[in-house]
């Protein structure tokens, strides 16, 4: 079952100032769409907005066709889950309980997870390959082990979208390419739609999806990847220059962004 | 599919996913919580400057329960039934509605170090009982007096962190706007000590703000008290759960399907009647609710599913203990407040040392 997420000319902000305008992209099912931009664009305004922590002040977010302020924030957190950034909270909760915390939109408003949530639960767990954490305090686990978790927790509520808040950032190198090779079965086997939010032009090479690439002034470039994330993009948005290189394998091309260092 | 850290793909077995020996503790801790509120209670029937040994306490609970008390005659059973055992009861509902409350209120503003108070409902409290006090009231408006200052304090924050939140207070604005106005009750309270006639009212404004049970220990207190309790409490034992995701921050719990505005006020509210009512009828008694939810977690850990319960009967076993020794330490007695505050901040420091490793 296909769904989609049209996010049409939103305009977004806090109190009076606007940050973002006129933005526009479409996620279905089984895509990724990575947000990509420089620090204070305005890519973290537009993720509230879509995600409903803020209001939009313009536009309109359509799940399906469906303006998503006409959905309870229980029918929308059955829909769309988010991953935030890895943090650590102030009570040492277990993990599997951190993940129960998921199953809170399939619950009643006064009811207490079942079994069967907890079985659910501990699904996730285990559909992550993270199983050995079910027992675990989440407050003594790794950033890693933590970014997996919260990814369990966001899965407990089986959503059909997924909003991640750069979940690569303040990972080591090898959970870096785990949690992108997760969102990437996520996306192709289980057919969830993803929103992420990204500084790694490599990341979206890899990921192998669509980017919406924020520039200032409100200028917006929506595509493939390999369309996007050109020498001269990079330089009108970061004002850096770069290399797009092509990484010819047996059976599949990686293109990878190579900056370029001056040396004097 | 992949794993962050190492691969442990061997599959969930039902006995980790039940781990019955969690459950287990913590209903084995509440049993023997229990019993021990039970030999508390009973023991404490005796303690005080009469003191009566424990076969006659059992003596006089047998009578009372077959219904043969005969109080004429009889001044220890006056002394047992009529003056400790409504003290005794009161003593464990306040103990238990005001860690029920800070606990409550560690989780919705995330932080461990918040107490009941936070909102200003004790501040605003001793300016109503002050006030009663010092016009000369019966001890009935008095305790209104002080419940409904104690709860207006409360919508004054509330209402000020509207104003400058724009409807939706965040904590922060909530806990700062509770200190302006806990301030400002305060200072109030200190000028109503000030101008108190110094003979007849300042000794009973100064006993009431530190706190005891010696007053409004009645049977009919501990039901008014009892009623109130059951009718803050039940709301926020049905909202055990979304206190756990609430503890991860507004926007994480609003993205797991909670109405955080709604869960936040129907916590105040509860919270602010748990202390209101303890409030008004024993004083201010500080610590209590800061430090129990602590000792409960190191126990039980943070689920509120399971430090609810536990926190009631520690709460209520902990201010048990506490007033015997008010009761019991000199010939006269020791306002309640006082001990808690010498038996809290000890007690406080050493939960500090051993669960730095959560904080710092």
């Amino acid at each position: 079952m296909g769904m989609s997420l049209e996010i049409k000319d939103i305009k977004c902000g806090f109190g009076p100032r606007v940050v973002v305008n006129g933005f526009n992209a479409t996620v279905n099912s089984g895509e990724i769409l990575c947000m990509l931009g420089p620090n204070g664009v305005g890519k973290s305004t537009l993720f509230k907005t879509v995600l409903g922590f803020l209001k939009p002040m313009g536009g309109e977010i359509l799940l399906d066709g469906k303006a998503i302020n006409t959905l309870s924030r229980k029918e929308f957190a059955k829909i769309m889950a988010y991953v935030p950034q890895v943090h650590s909270p102030p009570f040492p909760f277990k993990v599997i309980d951190v993940v129960m915390m998921g199953r809170t939109a399939r619950i009643g408003t006064f009811g207490i997870p079942s079994r069967r949530d907890k079985e659910i639960a501990a699904s996730m767990l285990e559909r992550l390959g993270v199983t050995f954490l079910l027992n675990r305090t989440y407050t003594e686990i790794s950033g890693g082990e933590r970014q997996m978790v919260l990814i369990a927790r966001a899965l407990a509520q089986e959503p059909a979208f997924l909003m991640l808040d750069e979940p690569t950032s303040n990972l080591d190198f090898g959970n870096q390419v785990h949690v992108l090779q997760c969102i990437s079965d996520l996306a192709r086997n289980n057919g969830l739609g993803i929103i992420m939010t990204t500084h790694f032009p490599d990341h979206v090479f890899q990921c192998d999806g669509h980017v919406a690439l924020i520039e200032w002034n409100n200028v917006f470039l929506t595509g493939k990847a390999d369309d996007i994330i050109t020498e001269e993009n990079m330089r009108n948005t970061y004002g850096i220059e770069i290399k797009v290189v092509k990484n010819k394998f047996s059976e599949t091309t990686v293109s990878s962004c190579i900056p370029l260092i001056k040396k004097q | 599919m992949t794993s962050a850290g190492n691969n442990n793909n061997k599959g969930i077995s039902p006995r980790e996913i039940d781990d019955k020996s969690q459950s287990k503790r913590e209903k084995t801790i509440l049993i023997v919580l229990l019993v021990m509120l039970l030999i508390a209670a009973v023991i404490s029937l005796g303690v005080g400057r009469y003191k009566i040994p424990l076969n006659q306490i059992i003596d006089i609970l047998r009578s009372w329960i077959t219904g043969k008390t005969d109080f004429k005659n009889n001044p220890l059973q006056v002394v047992v039934l009529l003056v400790r055992g409504p003290r005794i009861l009161l003593c464990m509902l306040v103990g238990a509605a005001l860690s029920v409350s800070g606990a409550a209120y560690q989780g919705l503003f995330k932080n461990p170090m918040v107490s009941p108070d936070i909102l200003g409902v004790s501040a605003g409290a001793g300016v109503g009982a002050s006030i009663a006090i010092i016009l000369g009231f019966p001890s009935l408006t008095v305790q209104l007096m002080a419940f409904c200052f104690g709860i207006g304090a409360v919508f004054l924050v509330m209402g000020l962190a509207s104003a400058i939140g724009r409807g939706t207070p965040a904590t922060l604005i909530m806990v700062l706007s509770g200190i302006v106005v806990g301030s400002l009750f305060s200072s109030c309270s200190s000028l109503l000590k000030y101008l108190a006639d110094a003979k007849a009212r300042l000794p009973d404004v100064v006993f009431w703000l530190m706190g005891s049970f010696a007053k409004n220990s009645s049977y009919q207190n501990v039901l008014i008290l009892f009623i109130l309790v059951l009718a803050a409490g039940i709301p926020l034992f049905l909202m055990r759960w979304q206190m756990n995701v609430l503890a991860f921050g507004d926007e994480e719990a609003q993205s797991m399907g909670i109405n955080t505005g709604r869960l936040r006020l129907a916590i105040v509210i509860c919270s602010t009647l748990l202390t209101a009512s303890s409030v008004a009828l024993c004083g201010i008694i500080g610590w209590v609710g800061l430090v129990i939810p602590h000792i409960t977690r190191f126990l039980v850990g943070p689920n509120f599913k399971a430090l609810l319960p536990t926190s009631i009967l520690i709460g209520a076993l902990f201010m048990l203990i506490v007033d015997d020794f008010a009761r019991a330490l000199i010939a006269g007695e020791i306002p309640i407040g006082v001990i808690t505050s010498l038996v809290g901040a000890p007690l406080f420091i050493y939960l500090m040392f051993k669960g730095r490793k959560e904080w710092v």
